[in-house]
């Protein structure tokens, strides 16, 4: 290349980074659990078309993986759906609740179940659905891989101190989970509403005859729940927080991508 | 005038050179540090985390948030659909070869040889899916179990490296010299015996290679396995129950297991072992390809 030719081409380079260099005078990305990904990304679609001036990038990796990325400082906001520990450096916003709802293959013939028989079942020691008021068929158990947030919920607010069976299937992503619920006579698993509810061919079960719904999380009778939570490394800037705050008060975009506002809530965490 | 412009052709020339060797140098200097990483992170659980060799091969107890390191359970299951593959997929794809190389009207032969290629390269995960929704149910309903397990996982890893197994064959066929084949018909030999007992003999190493490189893609097959083996972490008392295998565990759990834990590095060690058997397949085909000249 001739030398005006390299001059050109270093400047047409320059000229077409800086436009966005000058108008991105705030950026922050977020990273972490795929659960809260879709809310994270709406948000931030909303927010950065009310401030031009700001540029935030949303991806996923699993709530480790954000939780690792904001306490080594190389995102902003590790999207969470465990709170963290040991980590005093994290401060931890409740951004919103999540509801999870056991689901049931409709062969298996029941609506409900208490706390109890869910711990026989997934601890191995009911193995027949006619035992727990359904009809005659073997139940077969799907649990999430060992390190899932989902499982991490599952165990805390509905395992007790019963330990989950080993010999179980186990699937990844909630669509496989749900696929395999629907083609398997007699399945059962675990999964968050936004990929239970208004699906054909499942059958999310009620727990101590209280149904999977959003006001029966928010007045305490349904304890399959969690919070969703982001972590900034120390107190967030400006800026951030402003993200944080529009995040939590949207009530439209909250209900919109199924999730429960924090403020609703009339128990907290420590109830359960 | 000619003076300046060898002058200017030599600078060229080694310009290129420059350039090249240190494109060269670039991509080598990655492989070693990959395979360096692999080695350190992977023997960082028995070396850190002092968990015993044996326990790690021969152990099945794995809970990895609470400390067990048994990792024979996944080496079964990927040895076993990797074996089944090679048992089913190799010899029908061999057979295929020689069909297509040695028997089909050569029309039929050229126009299938794209349509396998093809094949090859259709993603792992529409294996995966077809598998999860059309073979797992099939398997269910004639044996009235589950359906996941190593017998799905193996019939779609068999599948899946057909196409290799049958395009290498191929090929392997073509190159044997055109005085063999002749040689054995003027000796009066069918057809058949001359594919038998001079054919497939004589391209013997490339027929190696080609199942030895479908090997290679069945044991590093990670979506489609994890789809129809159910993933449970125990060894399997039959083809029919639900099993896990090396490749499907680490995708599950790599990316939440929390970063510098026992857990985190048993699942290095677990892709330096999937490394290591790479490695020792590429021996073998070294060896093969030794034995052609």
């Amino acid at each position: 290349m001739s030398r005006p030719v390299r001059l050109a081409a270093l400047l047409l380079g320059a000229a077409m980074a800086a436009p966005s260099l000058a108008l991105a005078d705030v950026q922050f990305s977020a990273a972490g659990s795929t659960a809260l990904q879709p809310l994270v990304q709406a948000a931030a679609e909303a927010y950065q078309a009310m401030h031009s001036d700001v540029k935030i990038s949303v991806t996923g990796g699993g709530s480790r993986t954000g939780l690792a990325l904001v306490a080594s400082k190389s995102v902003e906001l590790g999207d969470s759906d465990i709170v963290a520990v040991n980590q005093p450096d994290l401060v931890d916003h409740k951004v919103a609740v999540i509801g999870f709802a056991v689901v049931v293959n409709p062969s298996a013939g029941v609506t409900s179940l208490t706390k109890k028989q869910i711990q026989e079942i997934f601890s191995g020691k009911v193995s027949n659905w006619k035992d727990v008021g359904g009809k005659d068929g073997a139940i077969t158990v799907i649990n999430r891989p060992a390190s899932s947030g989902t499982r991490a919920v599952f165990i805390k607010t509905l395992m007790g101190s019963a330990e989950l069976s080993k010999d179980t299937l186990t699937e990844d992503a909630t669509g496989t989970v749900v696929q395999k619920i629907k083609q398997t006579p007699g399945a059962i698993s675990y999964a968050a509403f936004s990929g239970t509810h208004n699906q054909s061919g499942i059958n999310e079960l009620a727990i101590e005859g209280n149904a999977p719904t959003d006001e029966n999380i928010e007045s305490g009778k349904y304890p399959f729940w969690s919070y969703e939570h982001i972590y900034t490394n120390g107190p967030p800037s400006k800026e951030v927080s402003r993200f944080i705050a529009f995040l939590q008060s949207d009530s439209e975009l909250l209900h919109k991508t199924g999730y429960i506002l924090v403020r609703d809530m009339k128990v907290s965490e420590n109830d359960r | 005038m000619v003076g300046a412009n060898v002058g200017k052709a030599h600078r060229d020339e080694r310009i290129a050179l420059v350039v090249l060797a240190t494109c060269s140098a670039i991509f080598v200097l990655a492989i070693a540090l990959i395979l360096i990483y692999l080695a350190w992170s992977g023997t960082k659980l028995f070396f850190a985390d002092h968990v015993s060799l044996f326990t790690f091969l021969f152990g099945s107890d794995w809970d990895g948030l609470a400390g067990k390191f048994g990792a024979a359970p996944f080496i079964v299951g990927s040895l076993v659909a990797t074996g089944f593959a090679i048992l089913v997929g190799g010899p029908l794809g061999v057979a295929i070869g020689v069909f297509f190389s040695e028997l089909a009207p050569p029309r039929v032969a050229a126009a299938f040889k794209p349509a396998i290629e093809v094949l090859v390269g259709i993603p792992s995960v529409v294996y995966g899916w077809l598998g999860l929704t059309l073979l797992v149910p099939l398997i269910g309903r004639i044996f009235h179990s589950g359906g996941d397990g190593l017998l799905a996982a193996g019939i779609v890893l068999s599948i899946m490296i057909l196409p290799t197994v049958i395009s290498l064959s191929e090929d392997a066929l073509k190159v044997v010299p055109t005085a063999l084949r002749e040689g054995s018909a003027a000796l009066g030999a069918t057809r058949w015996e001359t594919i038998s007992r001079v054919l497939i003999p004589s391209a013997s190493s490339g027929l190696a290679v080609a199942v030895i490189l479908g090997i290679a893609r069945a044991i590093g097959e990670t979506l489609a396995v994890q789809l129809v083996l159910g993933n449970a972490a125990v060894i399997p008392s039959s083809l029919l129950k639900p099993a896990a295998a090396l490749t499907s565990e680490i995708v599950m759990d790599m990316g939440d297991a929390p970063d510098g834990s026992p857990f985190q590095h048993a699942l290095f060690s677990m892709a330096f072992l999937l490394l290591l058997i790479a490695m020792a397949l590429i021996v073998l085909i070294r060896i093969a390809l030794r034995r052609r000249a």
